[in-house]
């Protein structure tokens, strides 16, 4: 075999295996998709059926039945704020152990990680008595709150390896030149690292609008995100996987298409220093 | 423009590390101070800390008299070149120019006028619009210089600006610096461990070695009358040769050595030699002469040919090593038999403790008189005691 002919064999093999791991990881999503044009019977027809007769059945039944928009407002302003909030704090954090680590910087980044390491449920319960003691029980304020803290030990982890990327002269220059510690963060740091910075908060994004453990626990109807308008559809008269799908897709479209748009960004920002 | 005075400096890490140890030294207005040292002596700190980047732990920083260890960097009315030139890559050379007169709230037409300036002493004019990722590394290095330049600093700071430059644009960089500081009657203060940017651009050198200050003087000074063995062999290249020799007598105006197994009076004053003492004998490879009625003799190991000059290293009879220095080109051969003669008043002796003796009649640092190599004819004639 040659050596040109062994290279793009070789490719084609990878190639194979690059779809079949996406195929891999997208299936459930394609499968959820289907099931919510699916009737009941056939949403639950052994064996699955791969070609059906598409209906709206189960969207027309899931917009009656709940209201699609409270939910998708709260998961959305939730998310956004939480995300905010979470950079507002961890900017400063990064940067202060980018640019002026002690000897206990390394230690405290470890400890932040170690936290997520923790099961959630683990702090259920004082945080379920914090939140109903300081009246934030099925508030945005309270989800947000909880949201901020979860995603605080991976946003600082992520901006400080970006940071770390910038030399720190360029700052210096800009201290030489007159700016303030937060003209140097806003002039010069923030643009350098926007890519980093950008798929911090798409992540942070992410993660706030697809986490379910808090948001059933803490809130019930008022600040209730799209996870529990998912979980609205699979508890009561058992489960119902047409209606279920339509709702689960409901919710993760917003993020999908979102995620879609911004691939680029997130890709870039994810490997943003790998490569130098 | 602005004089900087530093009244025993020193800088203490949290580990207790000293690293500069009592400096004290005055930059004079319109002066071109270059920091020399290896590296790790402590040249950049003491930089970064007149820059106000590094706090100073004990010591009072004078710029035009004013205590200034408490001020913010921008405050101080300095302007410093990193090494890395430090751009803004997100900004074109413009904004970059014009960055902390836009953070002075100084109004966009006045900006535009003071960049313009900058730019056209620095012909920098065609790029302004360019972002830093676009130049080579010559013009970022210029756009770094138009960035101190527009501020109108009362001193400019440079941190080795010339290291990341290839040797020939080096050269003209050296040579453009020294002629935009004539033309700016700008104090500067300027690192390097280059010791030819130090020699060739500045009015005083501080020579520095693990945070003290070895010696402070103009280039020639500091070549021609080194105060120890450290300033010695880390000014000149070739480096000085050093040689082990013991005291045999002492005089009022003179120390007789043996060395490289002869005898040498040395027109030096013996503070604090006496006979029996170790010393060291420095001579410089160009004052070592190439004549055929020289004392020493020995055998070349190797030739460099400059063109200009040569350099020979030379294994004497006693198996020392010398290097010798020769104008024009020596065709002397590897292997051939050479007899080097050792002008006894361009030689320099120094104690044990490292410290020089001072000679009886110092050599004149005077254009007149020509220092460093250009003056080897002259020395075959008058220089003649071996």
């Amino acid at each position: 075999m040659t050596p040109a002919r062994k290279a793009a064999l070789s490719r084609a093999a990878l190639t194979i295996i690059g779809w079949g791991v996406a195929l891999w990881v997208f299936f459930p999503i394609l499968w959820m998709a289907m099931t919510g044009f699916k009737s009941e019977i056939d949403a639950v027809s052994t064996p699955p059926k791969f070609f059906f007769h598409p209906t709206l059945a189960s969207y027309h039944e899931v917009f009656e039945r709940a209201n699609y928009w409270h939910f998708a407002i709260n998961s959305i302003v939730i998310s956004v704020l939480g995300t905010i909030v979470a950079l507002l704090f961890s900017v400063p954090c990064a940067y202060a152990m980018a640019f002026s680590p002690t000897k206990r910087t390394r230690g405290t980044l470890l400890w932040m990680l170690s936290t997520k390491m923790l099961p959630p449920v683990g702090v259920l319960v004082p945080i379920y008595i914090l939140a109903r003691n300081a009246g934030l029980l099925d508030t945005r304020t309270g989800l947000v709150i909880v949201y901020v803290l979860m995603n605080l030990p991976i946003t600082v982890w992520m901006l400080f390896t970006f940071f770390k990327e910038v030399p720190r002269e360029i700052l210096e220059a800009g201290r030489m030149d007159g700016a303030t510690r937060l003209g140097e963060v806003w002039h010069v740091l923030l643009p350098l690292s926007l890519p980093g910075v950008a798929s911090t908060a798409l992540l942070s994004l992410i993660l706030s609008w697809n986490e379910s453990f808090w948001s059933l626990n803490l809130t019930s109807s008022n600040a209730a995100p799209l996870p529990s308008f998912i979980a609205s559809f699979s508890s009561p008269e058992g489960l119902f996987f047409g209606k279920l799908s339509a709702a689960s897709t409901l919710a993760v479209a917003p993020i999908l298409v979102f995620g879609w748009l911004s691939q680029k960004q997130l890709v870039r920002g994810l490997t943003f220093g790998a490569v130098k | 423009m602005a004089n900087v005075t530093l009244q025993n400096v020193r800088k203490t890490y949290a580990g207790g590390n000293e690293t500069i140890k009592g400096v004290s030294l005055t930059v004079e207005n319109r002066e071109f101070v270059v920091f020399v040292g290896p590296s790790g002596c402590g040249k950049s700190t003491l930089l970064r800390m007149i820059a106000g980047l590094e706090d100073i732990t004990s010591g009072d920083l004078l710029i035009d008299g004013v205590r200034a260890n408490e001020q913010q960097p921008a405050e101080r009315g300095l302007a410093m070149v990193f090494q890395s030139y430090a751009l803004y890559p997100h900004m074109t050379v413009e904004d970059n120019m014009g960055f902390a007169l836009k953070l002075a709230s100084v109004a966009k037409d006045e900006r535009h006028s003071k960049v313009m300036d900058a730019a056209r002493i620095l012909q920098l004019e065609p790029w302004l619009k360019h972002k830093p990722g676009q130049l080579s590394g010559g013009q970022r290095q210029r756009v770094a210089i138009g960035r101190a330049i527009v501020r109108n600093p009362k001193v400019f700071l440079f941190d080795e600006p010339l290291s990341n430059l290839d040797a020939a644009l080096r050269g003209q960089m050296r040579v453009e610096l020294t002629s935009l500081h004539r033309k700016l009657g700008a104090t500067t203060i300027y690192v390097t461990h280059d010791q030819i940017e130090a020699m060739t651009m500045a009015d005083k050198i501080v020579v520095l070695r693990a945070g003290n200050v070895e010696q402070v003087g103009a280039p020639l000074e500091l070549y021609h009358r080194p105060a120890n063995l450290f300033v010695a062999g880390f000014i000149g290249a070739p480096k000085m040769n050093l040689l082990e020799a013991r005291v045999l007598q002492v005089a009022a105006d003179s120390v007789t050595v043996s060395a490289l197994g002869q005898t040498f009076v040395i027109p030096v004053r013996p503070d604090g030699v006496t006979a029996g003492d170790g010393v060291t004998l420095g001579i410089r490879p160009e004052h070592l002469l190439h004549v055929s009625e020289g004392t020493l003799g020995g055998v070349v190991t190797l030739s460099e040919r400059l063109g200009s000059l040569t350099i020979l290293h030379v294994k004497s009879d006693d198996g020392t090593m010398l290097v010798v220095q020769t104008a024009g080109s020596d065709t002397t051969d590897v292997g051939a038999h050479v007899r080097l003669a050792l002008p006894t008043d361009s030689a320099h002796l120094f104690r044990a403790d490292g410290d020089a003796l001072p000679h009886v009649a110092p050599r004149p640092l005077g254009p007149s008189h020509s220092g460093g190599g250009s003056d080897i004819p002259a020395a075959q004639t008058e220089h003649f005691h071996a």
